[in-house]
């Protein structure tokens, strides 16, 4: 249990370390209790107050953005697992001893690696030239372009904790490529496939540069909202908001990181072998 | 051995010209396991490559009198990115991603190990600790830093509270404003590399430098970071990046005046419509980093992320 004395963590280490979560965590710790605050102006403390979210959820716009920020979400998650489901599988169990393959996968994995900025440009350009009107659309196919490289890696790691043998165990038994992957391969992925889904999700809900880019007039969203009232000058509003969307990505991001956590304990059958 | 995999100059067509690609399936014996990867190599292909390369077309094109785009091949854009007005803009997207990263390195080492040699039910607490940042709204996460820094805000008014200063200071539209913004945005990135890469130190190295008489900081010196050197470039790239890329934090930080790379392209694009020096700035991006993932390669360790 626990570890040898002789590496200790340094308290120099530990202190920073406390230090270094509270960094990440306060301003947005900070947002959120100031969000109660009944004051419209100033940071100074007047009372915990509602008010804030009841103007809101009373905002007919806000209703609006919210509608399009989920069906932005759900659509390019979806879209974005049900193609990564398909690419994971080829690349874990084909893996790169084709040398085209090695480029295939950095060609898959690079909207994750470039500036976001570079994604929205191209994309813009792209849809202008292609003469294709900017609006939900045009945002629901720039999100999976992120979202496919990301449903991609989740899957793979997944995969690659899957005995690949069950697959052949399958096709010896008669079953057809589809069958193998409809009973073996989709029942033992059924966790990372939530998992990248709930991931895909929360990014999409949260992206603002991508969608700045390819979102025309009428399909604004939540994170295109709060950028305009930061810009409008802060309403206390807008601290609302923000506190809903990071307590709504949070609790997405834990639920899919405690589906992944579940995951990587043992399969019952091998706790009994045990 | 493209054409197998669907990219390559032969199989770009295949979408228009469905007898060659049954033709190709039937010829290579690996085509049927392949098929699953087509949809996400299409989609990535028609919408990420082709506007990628989209963008260095407009780069060699020029403005209309009128603001429209002209496809004459030029390359006065790129003539254009030398004007010293925009060399500051880049020395300073690099100076600043190069400042951050590096702070994020040293803030990020320590809290690293600590994680990864921490028990283990703490080391999973904390690891979904540094998580959850790292996937939550950036936006929000740096507006939070607008509240705090504004000079009604709250370090302002917290300041003059305890009496400390008398007039709010000019805190946010500032460097330093941008830079913390910068680092506190980025700082997960350079974490989780770490840690993977310190974890797989084994600890009985550390045992046996201690045994032989050498201190803590002789340990890290010469033991841990020599060790978790593929981790830290791992970690530097991850930070370097979408720092001297970064939109948001310039823009918001910032304010509209203190321009990066990424809010110079913005503003090229949206601001003044010059597209094709717009284009040509992403394109000094891209390579920019390009370069970056190149020359990291040979060193860096991206398994296990």
């Amino acid at each position: 249990m626990g570890r040898p004395v002789a590496h200790r963590t340094p308290w120099s280490f530990i202190w920073l370390s406390v230090g270094m979560v509270l960094f990440l965590y306060a301003p947005v710790g900070l947002l959120i209790v100031f969000s109660f605050n009944a004051s419209p102006m100033s940071v100074a403390w007047q009372g915990f107050s509602w008010h804030w979210y009841d103007r809101l959820l009373s905002d007919r716009a806000m209703w609006e953005a919210a509608q399009n920020s989920l069906a932005v979400a759900t659509v390019s998650s979806v879209l974005a697992v049900a193609m990564g489901i398909g690419a994971a599988l080829v690349l874990e169990r084909r893996p790169a001893h084709a040398r085209g393959m090695e480029w295939v996968h950095n060609l898959l994995l690079l909207p994750l690696m470039i500036p976001e900025v570079l994604l929205g440009v191209a994309l813009l350009l792209f849809f202008v030239i292609i003469e294709m009107p900017l609006g939900l659309i045009t945002v629901m196919i720039g999100h999976v372009v992120f979202n496919l490289p990301l449903a991609i890696v989740v899957l793979r790691a997944r995969l690659r904790k899957i005995d690949p043998f069950l697959d052949e165990a399958a096709r010896d038994l008669g079953a057809t490529p589809w069958q193998t992957f409809r009973w073996i391969t989709i029942p033992l992925l059924r966790p990372a496939i939530l998992s990248a889904g709930l991931m895909a999700f929360t990014v999409s809900l949260d992206d603002f540069i991508v969608t700045f880019f390819t979102a025309g007039p009428g399909a604004t969203t939540l994170p295109l909202r709060v950028f305009s009232m930061i810009k409008t000058g802060i309403t206390p509003e807008v601290n609302a908001l923000s506190a809903l969307l990071v307590t709504c990505s949070m609790a997405f991001i834990g639920l899919s990181l405690f589906v992944q956590h579940r995951e990587a304990r043992p399969l019952p059958s091998q706790v009994e072998r045990t | 051995m493209c054409s197998s995999i669907g990219i390559g100059k032969k199989g770009w067509s295949f979408h228009h010209d469905a007898p060659a690609f049954v033709h190709l399936m039937r010829l290579n014996a690996f085509s049927s396991s392949l098929l699953p990867l087509w949809p996400a190599l299409l989609f990535l292909g028609v919408f990420f490559l082709a506007p990628l390369l989209m963008v260095v077309g407009m780069s060699l094109a020029s403005r209309g009198t009128y603001g429209g785009v002209e496809w004459a091949l030029t390359l006065s854009n790129y003539l254009r990115l030398a004007d010293p007005l925009y060399l500051g803009i880049y020395l300073r997207s690099l100076v600043m991603a190069g400042i951050t990263t590096l702070v994020c390195a040293i803030l990020g080492f320590p809290l690293a190990y600590t994680i990864a040699r921490a028990p283990q039910r703490w080391q999973t607490i904390l690891i979904i600790m540094i998580l959850i940042p790292f996937w939550t709204n950036f936006l929000v996460r740096t507006y939070a830093w607008i509240f705090i820094l504004r000079a009604d805000g709250l370090l302002n008014t917290l300041l003059q509270g305890i009496g400390l200063i008398a007039e709010p200071l000019p805190l946010l539209y500032t460097d330093g404003a941008v830079f913390v913004g910068l680092v506190y945005g980025y700082l997960p990135f350079m974490v989780l590399p770490l840690i993977i890469a310190i974890e797989r130190i084994p600890s009985a190295l550390e045992e046996a430098a201690r045994d032989l008489y050498a201190s803590t900081w002789v340990i890290f010196r010469r033991v841990i970071i020599p060790l978790a050197k593929p981790g830290i470039i791992a970690g530097c790239v991850l930070v370097f990046i979408p720092a001297v890329g970064a939109f948001i934090t310039p823009y918001l930080l910032g304010g509209g005046r203190r321009l990066m790379l990424g809010t110079l392209i913005q503003q090229e694009m949206l601001v003044a419509r010059d597209w094709p020096f717009g284009a040509a700035l992403s394109v000094l991006l891209m390579v920019l980093v390009l370069l970056t993932l190149i020359l990291t390669r040979r060193y860096a360790r991206w398994d296990g992320l």
